[in-house]
């Protein structure tokens, strides 16, 4: 368990310092969802039945989840990469702790995020969202969201792991910016046809979204949908749970074996 | 009899969905020495080295390396050796002093380790510069760096200088031989019969996933000999490539390799007494229109072709 601690930390020291040094992709996975705010909450905005200054408070909170989703795609190039340039391999020879290379990426990956979300909340509050409910709910909102990322986390790190190569993991990471799309984070699910709205009411998202539009008081917990969004806090937590318990164990077995 | 062997594998085996990488790799390498796994492309080189460095577990086969099972006591392996090459490389995106601090804390090793190891691989200038940034030579002065972050027992170096320039390529060597005159065993895979040549007390051709050939690089010469080859005037056609071919084929006793579209006929020559202003006498005599004509030592692939040639015969 020492072990895990010192390799997991020396490995989360190395992940931050990758990130000074080639600060591309996290500069843009955290910047991409503000310029999302304004386009959606200024352009489709106007377009929407619901008045633009309610539907882009309603916009916050869908992409900060949206925004924390993005760990599938960040923990798949992060794992691909370290996977097909011969560090991993570098790694497991070395006597370290056979979990520290994953858990390692993904503590570095939720310390980028709690700061990366900051330039978001800020664009939010200057476009008039606002933590409408208590503080110790705040909180807990903000809690959801990492424990979301790190879940999401999870799943990129065992397809980056299973990658072929790095375009492979970079091609299907980039297709994963859809799936906030299929959820109640940009539009309301209750205009979508029953098939398609069960579809995007059981997406994690969904779950996530609604919890935190719950608990910063930007809107009630819906009356009727599918169980998870009507649930949104136990819901969240459930789907967390889940994703962890099935992705954090395969990945690491995964990076262990590491047979390709 | 006493011979303790850092590396001791038995019919190893690994296949990969088509592709029988290892077919019953035996190799034996004694402790404190230099081993030179030499073979072309796909001979099964880095698989082995994966194998043997827990990366990969074998099919079937044994192996230990430092005393320790490479499968049931993986952990232990880890403990005792180093891993350089092609498939473990440092990382890029950091700088050179992050990349060995890394090893240096994972390692337990004091950070001040890392320091000295710059110094000593000419790298404290570029200490701080991303890896990505630096030469294919420094990049491999600092990959070998971060194996010798702590002392291992056995060094694995996966083609050490492919790509390198002559004077990269020394630097290398030298470190090699340092630490091979200080006792850590190395297994060195590599495509270059020079390299081998240099370095190592002992080369184990690799062919098709199987050792097919060790010895010391001074027997392994004289096995093979030299290559003397001939470049016949385009004018002269198909009936001078043969006729060059025949002489050659008297003068040496081995197989002739005809080259169509460098119009050359080639042969390995075994007897030290045959020099190449006879091998032009003869071929002047037998009125072969030669343009050029060589004895060198042989080429990697020219060993091979000469040692399949002569497993094929025995069979």
């Amino acid at each position: 368990m020492s072990a895990l601690v010192i390799d997991g930390a020396a490995v989360l020291v190395r992940n931050l310092q990758r990130i000074r040094h080639a600060p591309a992709i996290t500069v843009l996975t955290q910047t991409m969802p503000v310029v999302f705010l304004l386009f959606f909450g200024y352009v489709f905005g106007s377009a929407l039945a619901m008045p633009g200054e309610e539907y882009r408070a309603f916009l916050v909170p869908g992409l900060l989840v949206a925004t924390v989703a993005n760990g599938i795609m960040t923990g798949m190039f992060g794992a691909a990469q370290d996977a097909h340039r011969g560090v991993m391999d570098r790694f497991r020879t070395l006597p370290m702790s056979r979990s520290a290379v994953p858990v390692g990426q993904a503590v570095a990956d939720l310390l980028t995020t709690a700061v990366g979300l900051v330039p978001l909340l800020l664009v939010g509050l200057a476009m008039g969202w606002r933590i409408e409910g208590g503080w110790p709910s705040a909180v807990g909102a903000f809690g959801l969201l990492l424990l979301f990322r790190f879940a999401t986390t999870w799943v990129g790190i065992l397809l980056g792991l299973a990658s072929r190569s790095e375009e492979a993991a970079g091609q299907l990471g980039s297709a994963t910016f859809m799936l906030p799309l299929l959820s109640n984070a940009y539009i309301p699910t209750d205009g979508l046809p029953g098939w398609l709205r069960t579809i995007a009411e059981w997406n994690p998202i969904s779950a996530v979204t609604t919890a935190l539009r719950h608990l910063f008081g930007n809107a009630p917990v819906p009356q009727d949908g599918a169980w998870p969004v009507t649930h949104p806090v136990a819901g969240s937590l459930l789907w967390c749970a889940v994703l962890i318990a099935v992705f954090l164990p395969l990945a690491v077995r995964r990076y262990a074996r590491g047979e390709r | 009899m006493n011979t303790t062997y850092a590396v001791l594998s038995e019919g190893l085996e690994k296949r990969f969905r088509d592709v029988q990488a290892l077919c019953g790799l035996d190799l034996a390498v004694a402790e404190g020495t230099v081993c030179g796994l030499l073979g072309p492309n796909g001979a099964g080189k880095t698989t082995a080295v994966r194998v043997l460095t827990t990366l990969l577990a074998p099919d079937t086969g044994t192996a230990r390396v430092a005393g320790h099972d490479v499968v049931r006591e993986a952990a232990a392996v880890r403990r005792r050796i180093a891993v350089t090459g092609q498939y473990a490389s440092v990382d890029g995106d950091l700088t050179g002093a992050e990349n060995l601090r890394l090893f240096a804390r994972l390692l337990r090793a004091p950070r001040s380790r890392a320091d000295e190891l710059l110094e000593r691989f000419g790298l404290a200038q570029a200490a701080d510069r991303p890896a990505r940034t630096y030469s294919g030579g420094m990049r491999r002065r600092l990959d070998l760096a971060a194996s010798l972050v702590t002392r291992p027992a056995v060094l694995f170096l996966d083609e050490p200088t492919t790509g390198l320039d002559p004077h990269s390529r020394n630097e290398i060597w030298e470190a090699v031989r340092e630490l091979a005159r200080d006792g850590t065993t190395v297994l060195l895979t590599t495509q270059y019969l020079e390299e081998a040549d240099q370095l190592a007390d002992d080369i184990v051709l690799i062919d098709e996933g199987r050792a097919a050939h060790q010895g010391t690089p001074a027997r392994l010469k004289a096995q093979i000999g030299a290559y003397a080859e001939v470049v016949v005037a385009a004018e002269g056609g198909e009936p001078a490539l043969h006729a060059a071919a025949v002489v050659l084929d008297q003068l040496t006793g081995t197989e002739p390799v005809l080259d169509r579209e460098r119009r050359t006929a080639g042969a390995v020559v075994l007897d030290p007494d045959l020099t190449l202003p006879r091998i032009v006498r003869e071929l002047d005599a037998g009125r072969v229109p030669v343009v050029d004509a060589s004895l060198r030592p042989p080429t990697l692939d020219e060993v091979f072709l000469r040692l399949t040639a002569r497993k094929e015969a025995a069979v």
